[in-house]
């Protein structure tokens, strides 16, 4: 461990302090700014619930990584990280909030321009589509909500005071629930892709055993319980009252809203439940906690018949804030890499080959590609994304993103050596001794390619072959594709000396 | 939250539910006694009975100044219904001046000790009656704007049935009043009994009139 260790990990503790100056308004902003929860107690349960869903339910997604996963140096993890952090640091300054996925996603599309990377359009369209459908989901399901319990109420004669409490606690529940929520879902986003150069060693305290991942997300949750308690105030502010003055009763069905939006359309267990009790699914939709909290405050303003109470100059400042947040991280991100790489002399990129080989034009021409078309690009080589795309493109016209995607990762030149040293870094709790053992029979084996790899891996077992794309099957494949994306992180071979990729600032 | 932290908030807006309760039991008996003691003041005048009456209304409205105090204080210390708690003082100190004004009504009496002709005895019982009723309807008012706020409009429009019934009643006595032979100052005084009697009916209103603005408010 380096000092450079701790300075690429401050990065996302910065993301992190961001999630929670954010998304904590996201949670308790209703019931603080209605003065049912003290911000105090709000700041107290929010930090302690996204500690334990960090170290509890975290940890498990550690190697997905989220969106940043796709970047392949530490430091231009670092700089994509600091990028989205400083993004979502300079909007919450004006008391609005932001999607901090969103923000992340727009530094990788920075990151993406820079090293000339393809960029999933389909990420850009999600994003997109989000600003719209999200507000207009939890706008829905909060009327209707509200309605409903309000409907209900009407026959239960309880005492005011004993109403408050109930109140009270209902939000506080609802609250923490969020926050487990957001420390399980969000904070291998936060510090996941720097599982590899934290500082931190497996500790045994007492029979409970800690491991370094755990003490990993346990010091970012600890970053983001910062974020709650320094800056956070101002943004639940805006999400409390800053929107339209909201009851208690109604602060409670905006939380509780935004939950039920975020657990039925964004939750794949959810719907693994459904599909495997041969139950409707309901789709799965983009959807972001701070879109579903703002259009829930709209959503139960409408309701109420009370549109003139919705300041709508505060409703466009927020959308405004949406749409500029991946705009503005994307910028700040592409020179923030300029300038790690030029004046910090910093690898922010690993270049990407892609070699159209004799095996990858089979397997493109299997496909579905046009042979007689792509047969000049045998034996080319190229050095990024975007070149071997618009080559393609020159000759079987413009692809769909998924085409796109689908010919990059067939394509890419990665050179992979199963190393038997090297088997013992990858983690017991991921890889069953069964599949340990299947990758150790590989053992000196080399490959060109990720399908190599995995295709090598069949033959020693079906268990490594993708199941047909079934709702049922959605879990095994995303896993599948974890654990090979692991292994090939463990055995690739790269080139000692260091790449840069030049840029010109004319 | 800790578990004890949650069943101390339950624990303590219990308590305050009881007084909140308990106060507006001590304002509905305070109408009952006043009826009683204006009953026996017109048949015997101001008698130990009447004296008793008049220190029984007093000594409730101790008890629920008292209980005006610790209702305001817990709302404040345990920081409870922040958006309605305005208006839940605002009320409970309202009610509190009805039973002042009953209070400073029963000592008036024993002190001033007017003389109502006989003849509009009948016509006082009546207006009092009305006074009283009107009172006792702002109580359940009050009481289902705690538990069952979408009633409260029921109540509230009979209040403002009996504080009109006590208007009529009380230009009808003082009409009689000034049309009798008494000397001026007798019929002065004996008005302003009057007044001060149906004073207590227009308090009531006064307090549905909020009241009414507090059910749309806790409605949102």
């Amino acid at each position: 461990m380096g000092a450079s260790s701790v300075v690429f990990l401050s990065s996302g503790l910065f993301l992190g302090w961001s999630l929670g100056a954010n998304d904590a308004a996201n949670i308790f902003g209703t019931a603080v700014s209605t003065r049912m929860v003290k911000f105090r107690t709000a700041a107290i349960v929010c930090s302690i619930f996204i500690a334990l869903g960090a170290v509890i339910s975290g940890v498990g997604a550690a190697y997905t990584l989220g969106s940043l996963g796709a970047i392949n140096a530490i430091g231009g993890a670092f700089v994509t990280t600091f990028a989205a952090a400083f993004t979502v640091y300079s909007i919450i300054k004006f008391g609005l909030p932001v999607s901090v996925s969103q923000a992340v996603v727009g530094a990788i599309i920075g990151w993406n321009l820079f090293t000339d990377s393809v960029t999933d359009v389909n990420s850009i369209v999600r994003i997109a589509s989000t600003w719209v459908a999200c507000p207009l989901l939890s706008g829905t399901f909060a009327a209707i909500l509200y309605m409903l319990f309000k409907y209900l109420l009407s026959f239960v004669k309880v005492h005011l005071l004993y109403r408050d409490a109930c109140t009270r606690i209902a939000m506080v529940l609802t609250g923490a629930f969020g926050a487990y929520s957001l420390g399980a879902n969000n904070m291998a986003n936060v510090v996941g892709v720097f599982v590899p150069v934290a500082p931190f060693t497996d500790l045994s305290l007492g029979g409970f055993h800690i491991s370094a991942v755990q003490q990993l997300f346990f010091v970012g949750a600890l970053a983001t319980a910062v974020g709650v308690f320094t800056y956070s105030y101002k943004v639940m502010g805006t999400v409390g009252k800053g929107l339209m003055p909201l009851s208690p009763f109604a602060a409670w069905v905006v939380v509780l809203a935004q939950s039920c939006v975020l657990f039925i359309f964004a939750s794949e267990g959810l719907e693994f439940f459904l599909a495997s009790h041969n139950l409707p699914v309901i789709p799965l939709v983009p959807v972001s906690a701070t879109q579903a909290v703002v259009g829930a405050v709209i959503g139960i303003g409408l309701c109420k018949g009370a549109a003139k109470s919705i300041k709508w100059s505060v409703v466009v400042r927020i959308m405004c804030g949406w749409v500029i947040t991946p705009v503005i991280a994307a910028v700040i991100c592409f020179f923030a890499l300029f300038f790690m790489q030029n004046v910090f002399d910093q690898r922010v990129y690993i270049p990407k080959t892609y070699l159209m080989s004799e095996k990858v034009f089979d397997r493109i021409v299997a496909e579905g590609f046009s042979a007689s078309k792509l047969s000049s690009l045998k034996g080319e080589r190229f050095d990024s994304g975007m070149e071997f795309i618009h080559a393609v493109e020159n000759r079987v016209g413009k692809l769909s993103s998924d085409q796109q995607q689908k010919l990059l990762s067939t394509a890419e030149n990665v050179k992979i050596l199963i190393d038997a040293d090297k088997i013992d870094n990858l983690d017991n709790n991921l890889f069953s001794s069964e599949e340990l053992e299947q990758i150790r029979e590989l053992s000196g084996q080399r490959f060109n390619y990720r399908w190599e790899l995995q295709r090598a891996l069949i033959r020693t077992g079906s268990n490594w072959e993708y199941r047909p794309a079934t709702i049922l099957n959605k879990q095994y494949n995303k896993m599948l594709l974890q654990k090979l994306t692991v292994i090939e992180n463990n055995f690739v071979v790269r080139a000692e000396k260091k790449k840069t990729v030049s840029v010109s600032m004319d | 939250m800790n578990l004890s932290k949650g069943l101390s908030m339950f624990s303590g807006s219990r308590a305050l539910e009881n007084k909140i309760d308990e106060f507006l039991d001590r304002i509905s008996e305070a109408g009952l006694i006043y009826r009683k003691a204006i009953h026996v003041f017109l048949e015997h005048g101001v008698t130990e009975d009447f004296v008793t009456h008049a220190e029984q209304i007093g000594h409730i409205e101790s008890r629920a100044d008292e209980l005006r105090r610790e209702i305001e204080t817990g709302l404040y210390e345990q920081n409870l219904i922040p958006d309605l708690r305005a208006d839940v003082l605002s009320l409970v100190e309202d009610l509190d001046e009805i039973l002042n004004a009953y209070d400073a009504s029963g000592y008036r009496f024993t002190i001033e000790q007017p003389v109502f002709p006989s003849t509009l005895q009948p016509d006082v019982l009546a207006i009092v009656e009305s006074v009283t009723n009107s009172v006792e309807q702002i109580t359940i008012a009050a009481r289902t704007f705690f538990r069952d706020f979408n009633s409260c409009r029921d109540y509230i429009h009979k209040v403002r049935f009996y504080e009109s019934e006590a208007d009529r009643i009380g230009t009808k006595i003082k009409r009689a009043i000034y049309s009798s032979d008494l000397p001026l100052a007798n019929k002065m005084h004996v008005t302003s009994f009057i007044e001060m009697i149906d004073n207590l009916a227009d308090m009531a209103e006064d307090i549905t009139d909020k009241l009414a603005i507090y059910v749309i408010k806790r409605d949102n």
